[in-house]
């Protein structure tokens, strides 16, 4: 017993030493079940998410409103089930050790146990709403995520690194869908106006609380303490503010929030703080889209139940 | 019942451009649905590979100066298109975004079915009189060749996997093949096309597809399918109620405004 519990001390030790020396760390290498826990947590919402993005996108996929358009979004929502697959299945080696499979993650989902983004509980109205996401939420993914690209997690850095080039291509993909709006009819800039005004409080969701004060809970700790992430939630939300206000501002928008200003001192984007109680919402699933969206991905894969049944069958 | 074929070429690539595009619009209204995540990603890259083989014959009618492609695509009544009735059914119940109740036994059928066609034409359309024809064609079966490993290996797999998928494929197929009557027709166009060069006749096609799906349908022990007459002719624009529907969506942005850039 004693034995054991040293032994475990030093691997910590040991663990602790390689994550501070700039070490990568691999599937199969020990590590200590927090590390374990916070990766499983942070990536399994990353591929499950990536899935559940595609419904919102759907929607306009087939209502694309050129033959170009509908190439696009195809090839981007596609690109996104890809992000997905990647994903999990760095997830899967993961939950490997706890007995768990891809399975057990989509059961998860259905639970509410597995939470996915914020930004995809809500809801796709217009044409401009796709070009918004492409645009400004896929270019704060890649705010995000290439936060991570140096994590100290080596296989869920090899997938970052695909994803976040392809993402490069979703924002260029979504500014063009933008920029052919604002440049077009009044109502095509009404579009786009409208969307950015709803779209705005998601946009600040995007990257979470500030602290773990504002909502309770925050798993930003962790991550930062094992290396996994560089940047706090509000340094990467300062970084998403910095890039793309000027570039809203320049094609005719309104950014939707009066107080919105660069403070010099500071150097720092003061801004009127969303809503955190509907942050609060749809992490509970309670979103404007959030049971829909369940229901669809839980309706598909009953429905579908028999094939997977059928597959196995022949493993076997 | 040729008198009124202006061109045969514009003819046959509206059959071929419309067909794609309501198969691949079919396609994209599983998005997300598909039984497993690798799945997804294989589906929606056929789907968008076959987006952009209409793409390209829009864009040859246009070259043509038939009108503009996205005009073709998105705006021509269901009584001006010429596809197929195979490519217009529904998946299943339900929207798309409302609760789809849509299955992956038809869908697996349809597309291994339209697929085999389809490589069956392209094949034919190589030896084409007309060299926009053949240069599309070869476009079109380098990329047809992994549509058809896919949908094979699923059709293949599910009618010999566990007695209720054999049940579920074997409903699916007859469904399928009810709808197939004109598949291969060129409707009121036929002698004109024909005539042409452009492609070999239905009757020759049908055959080839005979021959070709023979070892498949051996493997899964299904007795080869022959076509009847079709009881509705898409090649003469008869269509189903859901065809309409299928272009008023795809169409619902595009048609806001005709004249706006997208």
């Amino acid at each position: 017993m004693m034995t054991t519990h040293l032994l475990e001390n030093d691997l910590q030790a040991q663990f602790e030493a390689r994550i501070a020396a700039g070490d990568k760390i691999e599937a199969d290498d020990w590590m200590p079940e927090e590390y374990r826990l916070a990766l499983i947590k942070l990536i399994s919402m990353h591929g499950i998410s990536e899935i559940m993005g595609a419904l919102p996108e759907k929607e306009w996929v087939p209502k694309a409103p050129t033959l170009y358009r509908k190439l696009g979004i195809m090839a981007k929502v596609q690109d996104e089930m890809g992000h997905g697959q990647l994903l999990l299945r760095v997830a899967e080696d993961l939950i490997k050790p706890l007995g768990k499979n891809r399975e057990d993650l989509m059961q998860d989902l259905f639970a509410g146990r597995l939470k996915f983004h914020n930004v995809f509980h809500m809801a796709t109205e217009s044409w401009g709403d796709a070009g918004l996401i492409g645009w400004l939420v896929d270019g704060a993914a890649i705010i995000t995520q290439t936060n991570m690209l140096n994590a100290s997690y080596a296989p869920y850095t090899r997938a970052l690194q695909r994803i976040c080039a392809e993402e490069v291509f979703h924002a260029q993909h979504g500014e063009a869908i933008i920029l052919a709006l604002a440049e077009g009819t009044q109502a095509q800039k009404d579009m786009v106006q409208d969307a950015l005004n709803r779209w705005w409080e998601a946009l600040l969701f995007f990257f979470g609380p500030p602290s773990s004060d504002t909502t309770g809970s925050s798993k930003q700790d962790v991550t930062i303490k094992y290396k996994i992430r560089i940047n706090t939630n509000e340094e990467l939300r300062q970084g998403f503010l910095s890039k793309y206000i000027p570039r809203i501002q320049s094609i005719g928008l309104k950014i939707p929030d009066p107080t919105l200003r660069f403070d010099e001192e500071s150097q720092k984007w003061i801004y009127q703080q969303p809503n955190w109680e509907n942050f609060k919402k749809i992490q509970r699933n309670e979103g404007p889209k959030s049971q829909e969206r369940l229901t669809l991905r839980r309706t598909s894969y009953d429905n579908t139940a028999w094939v997977r049944e059928a597959l196995s069958s022949q493993r076997g | 019942m040729t008198g009124n074929i202006e061109n045969p070429v514009v003819e046959l690539l509206f059959q071929l451009a419309d067909d794609d595009y309501l198969f691949s619009y079919r396609g994209s209204e599983w998005l997300g649905l598909a039984p497993h995540i690798e799945e997804d990603v294989a589906f929606s890259s056929i789907t968008q590979d076959t987006m952009g083989h209409a793409t390209m014959f829009y864009r040859l009618l246009e070259g043509l100066g038939v009108g503009v492609a996205d005009s073709l695509a998105h705006i021509r009544p269901a009584s001006e298109r010429k596809n197929s009735i195979l490519v217009e059914r529904p998946n299943g119940e339900g929207y798309y975004m409302d609760n789809p109740q849509y299955d992956w036994a038809y869908a697996v059928a349809r597309n291994y079915i339209y697929t085999t066609a389809k490589k069956i034409k392209i094949d034919s359309l190589k030896s084409s009189s007309d060299e926009t024809l053949r240069d599309a064609a070869v476009k079109v079966s380098m990329e047809i060749y992994y549509h058809l490993l896919h949908w094979k290996t699923w059709f293949v797999q599910l009618f010999n996997a566990t007695e209720d998928a054999r049940k579920r494929m074997t409903t699916a197929l007859e469904k399928v093949l009810a709808d197939c009557g004109d598949l291969f027709s060129y409707g009121e166009a036929a002698t004109a096309i024909t005539n042409a060069g452009l492609i070999e006749s239905e009757e020759v096609l049908v055959n080839r597809w005979i021959e070709y799906v023979k070892p498949v349908f051996e493997t899964i022990k299904v007795e080869v399918p022959t076509f009847g007459k079709p009881q509705q002719n898409g090649r003469n624009q008869e269509h189903t109620k859901e065809l309409q529907q299928a272009i008023d969506t795809m169409s619902e942005v595009y048609a806001t405004d005709l004249a706006a850039s997208w």
